[in-house]
């Protein structure tokens, strides 16, 4: 029989795509679900969809993660291509996360300090038991808590109280314009500001895992939680025009500093230095993480042995960004055919010539 | 100078696009001369600066400006928004007569391509001096005609193409007319 | 396409893709960082190819885009749909019709042209990753144009294997100054990038880097006096169309060994059977 070469890459396309949105609506038995209850009841998926897909926008991250069937990463991967054609109308004053409308603050280094600690809505203390009665429809919560707004004027964050003392390092203020990853490329050595640029898009699972690699001794730093908060800040544009800053609306962060010792040099006297941690939305474990990793990235810079995948600058930043590596790692399944049979005539030919 | 500007490309997409492909395939092909779709740049500039300006500059490339050139300074600034004559070190040079090399970033061997590009406005690319050209994008020597280079200029551009990886690149005008010279290109006099 | 730009991309994107372009061609072969963007195809699918078909398309022109040498490839389908959805331009299958060319893995049978630009998808631009992890490392050979590492590499395959292993993505020598991936097309297409008359560009986006080869340049695949390169290609006629000289894919039949070479290039191997050239397999399709 002769061969006849494969064809219709086009109809098998829109086959799949077809496919694809039947199966992402699911059984039409079941009540679709909008996009409002995504950004109400899913909101620490839109957190996350938000943080690695650079976009602080609840309402696209919860359609995002709709059109994506909830696949987190294929979600921030549409928020980054929408975010890429907007146009930048101006630059925010840094954010001040001193005067946070606190939500939640811990602080593991004191037991008790000014504005005292805040729990705030976390699972920390939950039991994990799956909980049988959200099977059922729930009723709409009566009453809901009371949350006592907090002083903010007694809200100082924990490195601001050591700072006093001499003890941490201070973070030297600078007037120069921030590195930005997605107009530059990444050059080497790369300043803390883009490396927390890229920390903060970075995926949670692989900071997650680096952070970690920290504490067993891959480039252990001694780190204590200085403080978490989480809250929201206002963001200010001050036009040119104007001279002034106005408030354009608030955002929701989590902040993390982690406090590690540091044993001094011949210079500076034994005090504490910062890892720094910051992501949008509820986003604990990811600015954790982001915390210890940006202090192990510090280790060149405080003169300490650079040694393990933590304390890597370029392995870690070339490697965080989980929409670089997705595509990447899956590009795989792509066709690969043409090289794949080069590599094959020639193991033939090496044989061959082998058996000569 | 009135106090309107003259306007930049009618078609911005498409008259940028088409001064591209000129300025590459010139940039490709060292010497060979395109006519390009103009725009009605203000004096002293030629209708082919004027495109190359608004098709290469914007706020992300200080430009260095020839002080021949002044008139043109507000029309440059406003369709482009380059930062013009500034401590940044200058990505284009617009000039009127060859600036001395020398004062402009040639690169470095790791980033030969923070080099800055001159676009240098000349008197004819049809009559004038003639060069041979050799070098990469060029099958056989090339006879190139410029009226407006300086009389040493052989001995200039050898020294910058002995700088390769580094150098300066050139994008000649003349009227509707341009071509370039990269800097992997060898010139001799013919 | 209503809300978006001229093939998709910015005006300030494009400025900025466009001054990289020149400067990769006026230093051929090195690898010019740009600030590559977040497309809507995943990267590691085409998105540095994309970013500078769209810097460079206009409307007269005509699109051919190939993956493994054919059109009809799931992603040279959905790369050419992206292009004549967001710029409208003409697209085409036929080499020769073609102004502009994007392509993964393979260059054409046919020679280009003169008036044709041919654009390389890159997966990954540094020649020299697979010895030197670090770009940092790596970036500093480029600028001594210290290669040693490449040429220790292929003097062990040799004293190893007796030949150089590398079947694709074969390193060259650039106008004889920058060592550099050609992307990885089979060994067999090298000796097309020498001296070739179409302009070549090349896009890695996700490794944010553009390089250049203008026409007329020489291309030298690295090798030795005592082992010169060799081509490799499966030792058989296309099935379909006979072609001697062509790149072959080879496509499984049935699950005993039995095996069909066919041309890679479908557009050529099409041509090639509409002349009358007609190979061992090929009889009963082209009486249909």
């Amino acid at each position: 029989m002769a061969y006849v070469a494969v064809k219709g890459g086009e109809q098998a396309i829109d086959n799949a795509h077809a496919w694809l949105a039947e199966e992402r609506r699911g059984d039409t038995a079941t009540p679709p679900l909008s996009v409002a209850q995504i950004e109400e009841q899913l909101g620490r998926s839109v957190d996350r969809v938000m943080a690695e897909g650079s976009l602080y926008d609840r309402e696209l991250a919860a359609l995002a993660i709709k059109q994506a069937q909830g696949d987190l990463i294929e979600a921030a991967f549409l928020l980054r291509a929408y975010r890429t054609t907007l146009p930048r109308f101006a630059h925010s004053k840094p954010v001040e996360t001193a005067t946070m409308r606190i939500e939640r603050r811990v602080s593991a280094i004191f037991k008790d300090l000014p504005g005292g600690q805040v729990l705030g809505p976390t699972y920390d203390y939950t039991h994990r038991l799956l909980d049988f009665a959200l099977m059922a429809d729930e009723k709409a919560a009566s009453g809901g808590v009371s949350m006592e707004a907090a002083d903010l004027t007694t809200m100082p964050r924990v490195p601001d109280i050591l700072g006093h003392e001499g003890l941490l390092e201070a973070d030297a203020a600078s007037d120069r314009e921030p590195g930005d990853l997605t107009r530059e490329p990444l050059a080497f050595p790369a300043a803390r500001d883009v490396r927390l640029q890229a920390l903060a898009r970075g995926d949670e699972g692989f900071l997650l895992g680096l952070g970690y690699s920290t504490q067993r001794g891959y480039g252990g730093s001694h780190p204590f939680a200085g403080e978490i908060r989480m809250g929201e800040v206002s963001v200010e544009i001050e036009p040119a025009e104007l001279g002034f800053a106005i408030d354009i609306g608030d955002l929701v962060l989590t902040e993390c500093q982690m406090v590690n010792q540091f044993k001094g040099s011949k210079t500076v006297p034994p005090q504490f230095t910062r890892g720094y941690g910051l992501v949008f939305g509820f986003g604990e474990r990811k600015a954790m993480a982001m915390a210890l990793v940006d202090r192990a990235m510090r280790a060149g810079e405080l003169g300490e042995d650079v040694t393990a995948p933590a304390q890597n600058v370029e392995f870690v930043l070339y490697h965080s960004d989980n929409i670089e590596a997705t595509g990447f790692v899956e590009h795989l399944k792509l066709p690969h055919y043409v090289d794949f049979q080069s590599e094959l005539q020639n193991v033939r030919r090496m044989r061959t010539e082998v058996a000569e | 100078m009135t106090s309107t500007l003259s306007p930049g490309f009618a078609d911005p997409v498409t008259d940028a696009q088409s001064c591209f492909r000129a300025v590459l395939d010139a940039m490709a092909r060292p010497g060979r001369v395109h006519t390009v779709r103009g725009v009605s740049a203000p004096m002293p500039l030629c209708e082919a600066a004027g495109a190359v300006l608004l098709t290469l500059a914007d706020h992300e490339t200080p430009l260095r400006l020839d002080p021949d050139a002044a008139p043109a300074r507000a029309w440059i600034a406003f369709h482009t928004g380059a930062p013009i004559e500034t401590d940044a070190p200058a990505m284009f040079a617009m000039a009127l007569s060859l600036p001395d090399l020398d004062t402009l970033p040639n690169g470095t061997d790791e980033m030969p391509e923070t080099s800055a590009t001159v676009i240098l406005q000349v008197a004819s690319l049809t009559a004038g001096q003639r060069f041979v050209l050799e070098g990469p994008g060029l099958r056989e020597p090339k006879v190139l005609t410029v009226a407006g280079l300086p009389p040493d200029f052989v001995a200039i551009w050898q020294r910058n193409h002995a700088l390769f990886p580094r150098g300066i690149d050139l994008i000649l005008c003349a009227r509707n007319k341009l071509t370039a010279l990269p800097r992997s290109v060898s010139i001799k006099e013919a | 396409m209503k809300g978006y730009n001229f093939a998709y991309l910015d005006e300030q994107t494009k400025r900025m893709i466009r001054r990289g372009l020149l400067k990769a061609v006026a230093i051929p072969g090195h690898q010019v960082p740009f600030g590559s963007r977040e497309m809507p195809l995943p990267y590691g699918w085409g998105t540095g190819g994309i970013q500078v078909t769209a810097s460079i398309l206009g409307g007269g022109d005509v699109l051919k885009v190939i993956d493994q040498g054919a059109d009809d490839t799931t992603n040279a389908v959905s790369i050419r749909r992206f292009f004549a959805r967001t710029a409208g331009v003409r697209t085409t299958t036929a080499t020769a019709e073609a102004t502009v060319i994007q392509t993964r893995h393979r260059i054409p049978e046919k020679q280009l042209r003169d008036d044709q630009i041919i654009v390389y998808q890159v997966p990954q631009p540094e020649p020299l990753f697979r010895l030197e992890p670090s770009r940092v490392e790596t970036k500093r050979m480029h600028g001594l144009a210290d290669y040693g590492l490449m040429h220790v590499k292929l003097y062990e395959d040799i004293s190893r294997f007796g030949q150089i292993s590398i079947s694709y993505d074969y390193p060259v020598m650039v106008n004889e100054r920058y060592l550099m991936s050609p992307s990885p097309i089979p060994a067999f297409d090298n000796p097309k990038m020498d001296m070739m008359p179409a302009l070549q560009l090349f896009g890695a986006g996700r490794e944010k880097r553009i390089y250049a080869i203008p026409p007329w340049t020489r291309v030298k695949s690295l090798d030795f006096d005592d082992h010169p390169f060799r081509a490799i290609n499966a030792p058989h006629p296309c099935g379909l169309c006979g072609a001697t000289d062509s790149y072959l894919d080879e496509v499984v039949t049935d699950d005993r060994g039995g095996r069909l070479f066919v041309c890679s290039d479908t557009d050529h191997c099409g041509e090639r059977r509409a002349a009358g050239h007609i190979g061992a397999d090929g009889f009963q399709e082209a009486a249909e």
